[in-house]
Order: structure tokens, then C-alpha cells, then sequence
């Protein structure tokens, strides 16, 4: 009962001086909106990233020859020739976490069919290839291993390379094209996949059995890479392990010779490029943060000098009845009601600041419940921490001193 | 015999003002009847002021004994002070105290809205009935802004009716106002306490002790006089002597 008056008291005095009210707000409701919006637009980002990542096969295996490129300069993997196809086969062999597995060879060349030409990249690999991308056909076949053991001149396309040398929008199946002057059968077209992340076409690429590469097309008989797939997300960094030991063996390295391959899954690329969207988001959310706090000081402000303006009424009420703890509740409501009024406008601010984002500058958002639950509770201790001090200070006046206050 | 609502006996009180002690009261001893209409009379630093914080619970006695309807204010603490406040005294300001944008209304209601005993629809009626009493019955939604200084200060009685005070302290209450309003503010003091209310009314204005029953004079912290009025003016008849207002 006595609550509910003293809330109707603080209510009363917010609506009696509206614009300070919301120019008060306006610290809180930026903080928070801007808050939410950063929030939103950094689990977007990493959620972008992880979904194009797990596109492109999350369980995958990547094996390249060199030492770990990452880190200081150690020179180009691509020339070193540290991987065979002896290695694939050890590995397919003996490691028991890899369900699909391919070696990779790959070049870059002129895709051809009558007068239209198109600059592709050609992947050499088995056709266990598609299972490691998880990428499907969108119309006629794979090449199978029969084709890769006769080294036979198919390919798969993708659609890129469909409509830039099939313009006229004939059927590309069956049709026969050029690479690099030597002739191909196509027989399948990939499933369009788009741009990844990084804003590399997934679709501008030519398949064809490795052997075929290597033979027909780049005459070499090291492998560029090897790709496969471990059984599971989770079986991927003992599947990387493993995979190294058995490297190790089979190049007969020392225990203080450094690899010279490296073996990544995409879980690290994954941890990479996510801990790298934190940092921004961390960076976001902390800039946010300080406007937050420097709303929550402008509630502080405020409510400081209501005290000192309405020292008069404060000793007026106290010498009709008002105790010291009736003083403090009314000033400490004023300043959470204030405070939580600006968090949900800054909420709503927020979302909507979060689809126009989403809307015209086309970033990837995500609304995180948890950003709005805590942005809400920071409101809430906002007020009751900045509130506490003025209101503090009102329930201790003297009465008679207040009384006397011109 | 009428019931004592004012006891006081021996009454001092001291302020220390850096090494040297102050003595603002110096062992007072008076008492107020219940209907009584008293006018606190003194000068600047005769103890006045000190004496209406006391007798309004505001500050507490240095030592001796203060009662206020058989209550002792000895060692009570300032929620204890508060209460008493609350449910036994009605102050009166000179500059009215109203809360500004507030109704006529609402600014009654206040000293209700710190009991917790009075409900909402029974705070609005004895606000009403109090507002009624000093004549403003049809302006409950105006604004101090929209009042004269005397209605205003008519408020501020509503105000101090509303919580059934055993006593009115009235502080230098009329201070603000011309002659004529003044004495429309007294004539209603005095309507009040022919309805048997107690008024203790401080005041340094000679004429304004004429319209009341009892009269005591404080002069450097001691009762200097302490006299029944047996003449009392009527500030009605007062007012009627008055030249008429040109509107």
C-alpha cells in the first residue's frame, strides 16, 4: 500500500517534468539500443561465418605440404612436393577416424566451348570429393572410380562455368568442352553454392578425376593437397592428430624435425575467424557499454539536482509524515522507473536499428535474447546504483533545515 | 476540565555553534488545553522558531519534558518523530509549501499518503471535506498557480485539517498576505476553532495575537507574558470595517 503511494508519488513527479524525464532517458536509451545493435550485428557476423564454414564441410580435413603456413613467413606451401599419392593411400589405409578421403591436385586454366571462353580453376580429385564438400549434383552424374583409375577426360562444372560458356542456356550435360585445349566430356553440373565468406564463387570450378590432372593437364605426380572428411565434427581434431602421426612416419621425420606438412580441420579455421568477429564484437559491446554508463551518470545528474531543486518539498514532506525511508524509495523509483522506461525504449530502438541494419546495409544480425535480458537487468541496477547516492542524500536532510531551503 | 494536549515542562534546548553552546530555550514550562487558540509571540531570537520546531516534532528537546497528546517525545527516533507528525500535527507555513503543479486536491491528500491505514477512496473524501471547510469546495483541480495567495494558503489549512490533527501549528501563516486576506485567513482560523480544533499559531504581528484566546510572549529563550485574551477580536468583524475593495 505504502509502495504503491510512493510509486504513484515518483510517477507523478516524472510526468510533471516530461521533457527532463526524456532527455534523462535519452543517455539510457542510446546505450541500450546501441548495445543490442552491436550485440546483433557481432553474433550475426560469427553466425555467418560458422554457417559458410559448416557449408563447406565442418568435419573436413584439410592436408597441405609445407610446413604450418600460419604464423611468420616460411615461403610458399605450393612448391613444395612433400605430398604423394603413396601418402593418400597410407592414410585411407591405416587412419580409422577418416570416413571420406581424396587427394587434390589443382590448376587454373581456360575453359572453352566454341567462341566462349571462361578462366577457371580445375580440381582434380576421386569422387569421394563431393561427400568430404557435402555438395550435391544439380543434374547428370559423378565421375566414378573406374573413370579415375582410367584417367578418364570427364567433368563436373559448376554453374559459373555453366553460364559463361553455355550462355544460350543450353543443357551443359553431355555437351563437350575445352580445357586448356583438351577436350572434355561434361557429364554433371554442381549445385550452385554462391559466394562464401570470404567472396570466393564456389561455383566457378571444373572436376575431374585427379588422374586426369595430373597426367593430362599439369603432368606431375606430387598431390597439392589432400582432403578428407573425419567421421565426426567432434573425431576431427584426433582425426588431425592422427593424421599427422602417420605423416610423420611416412615421411620419416626425427622427433626435432618440424613437419613438413600441415593438417588443419575446419574447426580451427572456424575458432579463427569467430575469435576474431569476438574481438570486434567484444570491442563493439564495450564502446556500447560506455554510453550505457554514461547515461546511467546522466541519471545520476539528474536526479541530484531534482534533490537540491525540491529540498523544499522533500522538507515539506517530511513534516507532514514522510520518514527518511519513504524519501529515499520515492527518489530511488523516480530514478529505476526513469531507467527502465529508457530500457525498453532503448530495446525497441535497438531491434529496430537491428533490421534496418539487417535491411539496407545487408549485414548478417542476430538477435541475441540474452543481450536484451542483460541490457535490461544493466537498466535496472543502472538506476538503483546511480539512483541510490541523490536519493540517499534526500532522505537524510534535516526536516527543518530542508523547510528553510530558498 | 479539558484534556491537556500540550505539555511542556522545563524545556531547554542548546545549540553548539563551534566552542560556544547556544541557549535557545531556557527551561520553559507551559501547557495547552484542547479548543485553545494560541498565539506564540516573540522577536527574532527570542526562541520562537525553536520553539515551534519542538512543538512541531521537528527537533527535539535538549532536556526536559515535551508531551504531545499524552505522548512522551523523549528518545524517539526520527521514523518515530516522523509518524507522530503524521498523525498528530497539521503544520502551516508562511509561504504555503504547496507542490506546484499539483491539484488542490492531490497537494490535501499528501500527509494521507503517508499513512498507510487510509485507503484511496477514504483519503479523496476527507480531502474533499477538508477543501470543503475552507471554502474551496469547487476548485479541488485547480493548481497553485491558478489561486490567489489566500486561497492558496486555504489549501495549505485543507492540507493540515485533513489527517485529524489534535493540533494546528501554524507558522507565521498570514506573513505572506495583505490586511484583508489576512484577516479572511484569521476569521477562518477562528470558524476552526469554534469547531473545537487547537491552533497553536506562531507569529511576531501584535494584532494577530488580539484574535486569539491565549497569548504567550517569548523573549530571549524565557516566558517574558502568558495571558487569556478575554477580549478576543472578531477577525470577520475586522474585515467588514474595512474599506470596501475597489474591483
Amino acid at each position: 500500500m505504502r509502495l504503491l503511494n510512493l510509486f504513484k508519488i515518483a510517477t507523478k513527479a516524472i510526468i510533471l517534468n516530461k521533457t527532463r524525464t526524456l532527455l534523462t532517458m535519452l543517455g539510457i536509451i542510446i546505450g541500450v539500443a546501441s548495445v543490442i545493435a552491436m550485440l546483433a550485428i557481432g553474433e550475426g557476423s560469427k553466425e555467418s561465418i560458422r554457417t559458410t564454414i559448416s557449408a563447406m564441410g565442418s568435419n573436413m580435413i584439410t592436408i597441405q605440404p609445407g610446413a604450418d603456413s600460419r604464423g611468420p613467413a616460411r615461403g610458399s606451401g605450393g612448391d613444395v612436393q612433400t605430398l604423394t599419392l603413396a601418402n593418400y593411400e597410407t592414410i585411407k589405409e591405416q587412419s580409422n577416424l577418416i570416413s571420406y578421403i581424396t587427394p587434390v591436385v589443382n590448376g587454373s586454366g581456360q575453359v572453352i566451348n566454341g567462341s566462349n571462353n571462361w578462366p577457371s580453376s580445375i580440381y582434380g580429385v576421386n569422387p569421394e570429393y563431393l561427400d568430404i564438400k557435402v555438395v550435391g549434383l544439380q543434374s547428370g552424374s559423378m565421375f566414378t572410380e573406374a573413370e579415375v583409375k582410367s584417367a578418364s577426360k570427364v567433368v563436373v562444372i559448376g554453374q559459373t562455368v555453366v553460364d559463361n560458356v553455355f550462355p544460350d542456356g543450353q543443357e551443359a550435360v553431355g555437351q563437350m568442352i575445352r580445357f586448356n585445349n583438351i577436350p572434355f566430356k561434361v557429364i554433371g553440373v554442381l549445385e550452385e553454392k554462391g559466394e562464401n565468406t570470404f567472396g570466393q564463387d564456389q561455383d566457378d570450378v571444373v572436376i575431374a578425376p585427379y588422374t586426369t590432372v595430373q597426367k593430362r593437364i599439369l603432368a606431375i605426380d606430387h598431390l597439392n593437397q589432400i582432403v578428407a572428411s573425419a567421421i565426426s565434427e567432434d573425431d576431427a581434431p584426433d582425426a588431425v592428430t592422427q593424421v599427422s602421426e602417420i605423416l610423420r612416419s611416412e615421411h620419416k621425420l626425427l622427433d626435432n624435425e618440424e613437419d613438413d606438412f600441415s593438417v588443419r580441420s575446419m574447426e580451427e579455421l572456424i575458432s579463427t575467424f569467430s575469435s576474431t568477429s569476438e574481438m570486434l564484437t567484444i570491442l563493439l559491446v564495450a564502446v556500447a557499454s560506455i554510453s550505457l554508463l554514461i547515461g546511467g551518470i546522466g541519471i545520476m545528474n539528474i536526479m541530484y539536482v531534482s534533490v537540491k531543486e525540491r529540498t523544499k518539498e522533500i522538507g515539506l514532506r517530511m513534516a507532514v509524515g514522510g520518514k527518511g525511508s519513504d524519501i529515499l524509495m520515492q527518489f530511488l523509483i523516480e530514478a529505476i522507473l526513469i531507467s527502465i522506461t529508457g530500457g525498453i525504449l532503448g530495446v525497441l530502438l535497438g531491434l529496430g536499428a537491428t533490421v534496418f541494419i539487417e535491411k539496407f546495409l545487408n549485414w548478417p544480425t542476430s538477435v541475441a535474447l540474452y543481450s536484451i535480458v542483460i541490457s535490461f537487468a544493466v537498466c535496472a541496477v543502472t538506476g538503483i546504483f546511480f539512483g541510490w547516492y541523490p536519493a540517499r542524500k534526500a532522505s537524510a536532510l534535516d526536516p527543518i533545515t530542508a523547510l528553510r531551503y530558498e | 476540565m479539558s484534556k491537556e494536549i500540550i505539555k511542556i515542562q522545563d524545556l531547554k534546548r542548546e545549540f553548539t555553534m563551534g566552542t560556544e553552546t547556544v541557549h535557545a530555550l531556557k527551561g520553559i514550562s507551559f501547557s495547552i488545553q484542547e479548543g485553545e487558540f494560541v498565539t506564540i509571540m516573540g522577536s527574532s531570537g527570542s526562541g520562537k522558531s525553536t520553539m515551534l520546531n519542538i512543538l512541531g516534532c521537528l527537533d527535539q528537546p535538549t532536556s526536559g519534558v515535551y508531551e504531545i497528546d499524552g505522548v512522551s517525545m523523549k528518545d524517539l527516533s526520527r521514523n518515530e518523530l516522523a509518524t507522530i507528525r503524521n498523525e498528530k500535527i497539521g503544520f502551516i507555513f508562511q509561504s504555503y509549501n504547496l507542490l506546484a503543479r499539483t491539484s488542490a486536491i492531490e497537494n490535501v491528500e499528501l500527509p494521507l499518503l503517508y499513512n498507510s491505514k487510509v485507503t484511496t477512496e477514504e483519503r479523496r473524501e476527507r480531502a474533499i471535506k477538508a477543501l470543503e471547510m475552507v471554502g474551496l469546495g469547487e476548485r479541488l483541480h485547480h493548481t497553485p498557480s491558478q489561486l490567489s495567495g489566500g486561497q492558496q494558503q486555504r489549501v495549505a489549512i485543507a492540507r493540515s485539517l485533513v489527517n485529524n490533527p489534535v493540533m494546528i501549528l501554524a507558522d507565521e501563516a498570514t506573513g505572506n498576505l495583505d490586511t484583508r486576506t489576512s484577516y479572511e485567513i484569521m476569521s477562518l482560523f477562528q470558524e476552526l476553532n469554534k469547531k473545537g480544533i487547537t491552533i497553536t499559531f506562531v507569529t511576531h504581528e501584535p494584532d494577530i495575537a488580539t484574535f486569539s484566546s491565549r497569548t504567550v510572549v517569548l523573549k530571549d529563550g524565557e516566558i517574558m507574558q502568558d495571558y487569556k485574551n478575554h477580549n478576543i477580536q472578531s477577525a470577520a468583524a475586522e474585515l467588514a470595517k474595512l474599506p470596501k475593495q475597489e474591483d
